[in-house]
């Protein structure tokens, strides 16, 4: 059906409205948030239009830098944290009777569709002195008194990780779902155990789809702009806290669109990178 | 042994995963007004907060309204241009189909500060029904998957029947395509639904100081300190995400919609 070429206008018919609302509703944002980058910035007021190039200039200080390259180490490692947990666990997922995998599923969905709001305000009562897991230690007598565990640093990486969980089992799940069975029951007959063959095959044969799921875990935590101010300190604030900071409660639209067009570069970039790493696999 | 230990690791992410949840819950049923775990006492009087407090209704309601119609625009978005990329060999249209993936993809914050300087330059900015827009195209993505999944899963040979016999375009769509294709449409829905009702930052941005949704009023709130009520309002995200999962989960197909192949026949 999907060979047949349109024959008439009134074929394209259909395509009118979704063309229309996600060109002027989304590819026009876009632009003027380019444009506004470029803009100058008056105090007092929004912005002027003007071609300068002193919102990206900024990008030149250490203090940005700084935030850089925290937003990054920290995406990085709720990647790796994310991956290292959801792999395995995905691997079993998919493996288990239908029902309780559909179960699974509705929780993990469930959990990953909560806003950050939601996440940030249920970690951070977690880690209160009230109503904190610390009072299940000092009742363990493992600690003498409960105490707050937030905001730390430790107290961030757990909550985003926390987050990106599900969205990496749900990332995962289509590739470890259709995995080839044979490929363990070979190993199996081999004399493999199955913790050796999950390592020794499984792993190997889906390094790929590791490789591209840690990058699309790391634009998703690298997208992250409530619980770095929940659940950590103004030192751990990540780019995307930074833009809704200056767009907001600064005022400076410009400076926080320069960055935005930074950010999109840099996820665009990575995106594209997963996409190829994933088609490569796919191709074998 | 290893499969002992393969549910020892299952049950130990599981309970990672529910700890939040419980405590928050656990939180919301005090009886005092203090988060204090486990629970002193048991109330429901916060859960009734929800609703007598006209500020969390007020948020209830427009929150629901919002994701209602905006998952309905998302759907209205996302149909026709499924259904074209599917019913006609067009490549140059599958560049609508990355623009719908695209919001969804990048950072939120992106797509939020876009929407916020389109509207501050159309002029809108603050109205409630920017909001609605803005969900809407930045949700599209949820439909427009599940309704191509739809469409694919397709045969094609009950379409090339019904043209044989004789019928149309638009009675193919109507009378085969449209009743195979619902319950993906559905989901489609429901997922926009949930989505929308959680989103904070774009309808923050674009309508933060006029429109004030749940997750704009709890974190409002979060900065004037702690109450139960914001744990009730918690508890009532998590049981609506799970209802609305659960339903598509017992309508639809949950492992073939995330992408896992067909396991019902197996």
């Amino acid at each position: 059906m999907t060979t047949a070429r349109p024959q008439k206008i009134a074929d394209y018919a259909p395509l009118v409205f979704p063309a229309v609302m996600l060109t002027v509703f989304f590819v026009v944002p876009f632009g003027i948030m380019v444009a506004v980058s470029f803009f100058r910035r008056v105090q007092g007021a929004f912005y002027e239009p003007d071609f300068v190039l002193a919102n990206y200039a900024r990008f030149l200080s250490v203090f940005f830098g700084e935030v850089l390259g925290f937003s990054l180490v920290l995406a990085a490692l709720v990647a790796v944290v994310a991956v290292t947990i959801a792999f395995p666990f995905t691997y079993l997922l998919a493996r288990l009777p239908r029902r309780r995998q559909v179960l699974w599923l509705v929780a993990l969905l469930s959990i990953v569709s909560l806003s950050e709001v939601i996440v940030g305000f249920a970690w951070s009562t977690l880690f209160s002195r009230t109503a904190g897991i610390t009072n299940v230690l000092v009742a363990l007598g493992l600690m003498d008194e409960p105490m707050s565990l937030s905001p730390s640093f430790g107290a961030l990486l757990t909550g985003l990780s926390y987050h990106a969980f599900p969205y990496t089992v749900l990332v995962l799940y289509p590739a470890l779902a259709r995995l080839d069975p044979t490929l363990m029951e070979a190993a199996r007959t081999l004399g493999a155990s199955p913790p050796c063959a999950f390592v020794t095959v499984v792993v190997p044969a889906l390094r790929n789809t590791i490789l591209a799921t840690l990058i699309m875990v790391f634009v998703f935590a690298l997208g992250s702009y409530l619980l770095p101010q929940l659940l950590g300190r103004p030192s751990n604030w990540t780019l995307s806290v930074l833009i809704t900071d200056q767009a907001i409660y600064q005022s400076n639209l410009p400076f926080a669109a320069a960055m935005a067009v930074f950010l999109v570069l840099v996820s665009l970039a990575l995106v594209g990178l997963s996409l190829l790493v994933g088609r490569k696999e796919a191709a074998q | 042994m290893s499969r002992l230990l393969a549910r020892l690791f299952m049950a130990v992410v599981g309970i990672v995963l529910a700890a939040p949840i419980v405590v928050v819950a656990g939180v919301s049923f005090n009886a005092q007004r203090t988060l204090t775990f486990p629970p002193v006492g048991f109330s429901l009087a916060w859960f009734g907060e929800i609703f007598a407090d006209a500020g969390w209704r007020g948020a209830l309601l427009t929150s629901l309204a919002i994701a209602a119609s905006s998952a309905a625009l998302a759907v209205a978005i996302a149909f026709p241009l499924a259904w074209f990329l599917w019913r006609w060999h067009a490549p140059w249209a599958r560049l609508f189909q990355v623009l719908g993936t695209a919001p969804f993809i990048l950072p939120p914050v992106i797509t939020a500060l876009g929407f916020l300087s389109f509207w501050a330059t159309a002029g809108f900015y603050g109205a409630p029904w920017t909001v609605v827009i803005s969900h809407a195209v930045f949700l599209v993505t949820l439909p427009l998957v599940t309704i191509t999944l739809g469409f694919s899963s397709i045969d094609p040979s009950l379409t090339e029947a019904a043209a044989t016999m004789g019928a149309d375009d638009r009675t193919v769509l109507r009378t085969v395509v449209l009743p195979l294709v619902t319950p993906y449409l559905v989901s489609g829905y429901a997922f926009a639904f949930v989505l929308s009702l959680n989103e904070y930052i774009i309808a923050y941005m674009v309508a933060g100081f006029t429109v004030e949704t749940l997750p704009i009023k709890i974190f409002n709130a979060l900065r004037y300190g702690y109450t139960p009520t914001m744990a009730a309002v918690t508890v009532f995200f998590v049981a609506a995400a799970a209802l609305v999962f659960s339903l598509v989960a017992r309508f639809g197909d949950l492992p073939r919609l995330l992408g896992a192949w067909s396991s019902r026949e197996s």
